[in-house]
């Protein structure tokens, strides 16, 4: 699977599910690169066959909508959408 | 010219040709020129990808008869526009937007999930049928509401510019 890598500093597992073309995935992802935190992310849209169907029923525990950017934080709760205060102060936190 | 050359070109004819046609019917795209540019070349990526405008902050089936309620502008587009004074991407805002009234933030899901349009697919098969003494159809441009009585819908929605396929028969 095509899992991203991005280092940074740890603040946790942070799995960012994402889709390519997307605008507000760019905005999360230039957020976490700005907050210069360790995450990993997938484009799902560029994911194919059964590994797309995996991802997107991974998605869907998080938010069963499977919309994007859905951000999950250490396994335990997740940022569905580009909500910069939401996702700064998980950070902080977490 | 090199690749990236022609992309960008290309980027730039359709941005201007979203913004006139949108102009002409009442909408407006993004005024935040940077962000809309992104989508445009978002569709245009999604156009060779998928051969089909899906929208580009949506997960694409890539099977078009699944996704025509996402090919840009989407259905939920107009609803999204009065609810929320943008769509779900952000390519088109409200005349508020335009005007520094108001502020395109995220705004919630409006599609439906998979399992319940596969529902409401075989629910709007059912209604259709028994409908029959109307001299003529009357089609409804599922983008934006226009409605019109003929023998088929138009090839291409004279408000919205939504294609043929964007029509159902509303009566």
């Amino acid at each position: 699977m095509d899992v991203k890598h991005v280092e940074g500093k740890d603040k946790g597992k942070i799995m960012l599910y994402a889709i390519s073309t997307c605008v507000w995935c760019k905005k999360v992802k230039k957020l976490l690169g700005s907050l210069n935190v360790d995450y990993y992310y997938i484009d799902v849209d560029l994911l194919q066959g059964e590994e797309r169907v995996e991802v997107e029923e991974e998605v869907m525990k998080w938010n069963p909508l499977c919309s994007f950017p859905t951000l999950v934080m250490n396994d335990k709760e997740s940022v569905n959408g580009y909500d910069e205060e939401e996702i700064r102060s998980k950070i902080q936190n977490g | 010219m090199d690749e990236m050359n022609i992309l960008q070109e290309k980027v730039d004819k359709l941005y201007k040709r979203l913004d006139e046609e949108a102009e002409s019917s009442g909408y407006h795209l993004n005024p935040d020129e940077e962000f809309t540019i992104e989508l445009v070349e978002g569709l245009l990526v999604n156009e060779k990808r998928y051969g089909y405008w899906a929208c580009p902050c949506r997960l694409a089936s890539t099977i078009k008869e699944k996704d025509l309620d996402i090919i840009c502008p989407c259905d939920y587009r107009d609803p999204d526009l009065s609810e929320y004074d943008t769509c779900y991407c952000g390519l088109y805002v409200s005349s508020a937007v335009v005007n520094g009234e108001k502020k395109v933030n995220k705004i919630p899901e409006r599609r439906p999930t998979k399992t319940e349009r596969e529902k409401l697919e075989k629910k709007s098969e059912n209604i259709t049928a028994g409908i029959t003494k109307l001299s003529k159809p009357v089609w409804r441009c599922k983008v934006c509401g226009y409605l019109c009585a003929r023998d088929a819908p138009p090839e291409v929605c004279p408000i919205c510019k939504a294609k043929k396929e964007r029509f159902e028969k509303f009566l």
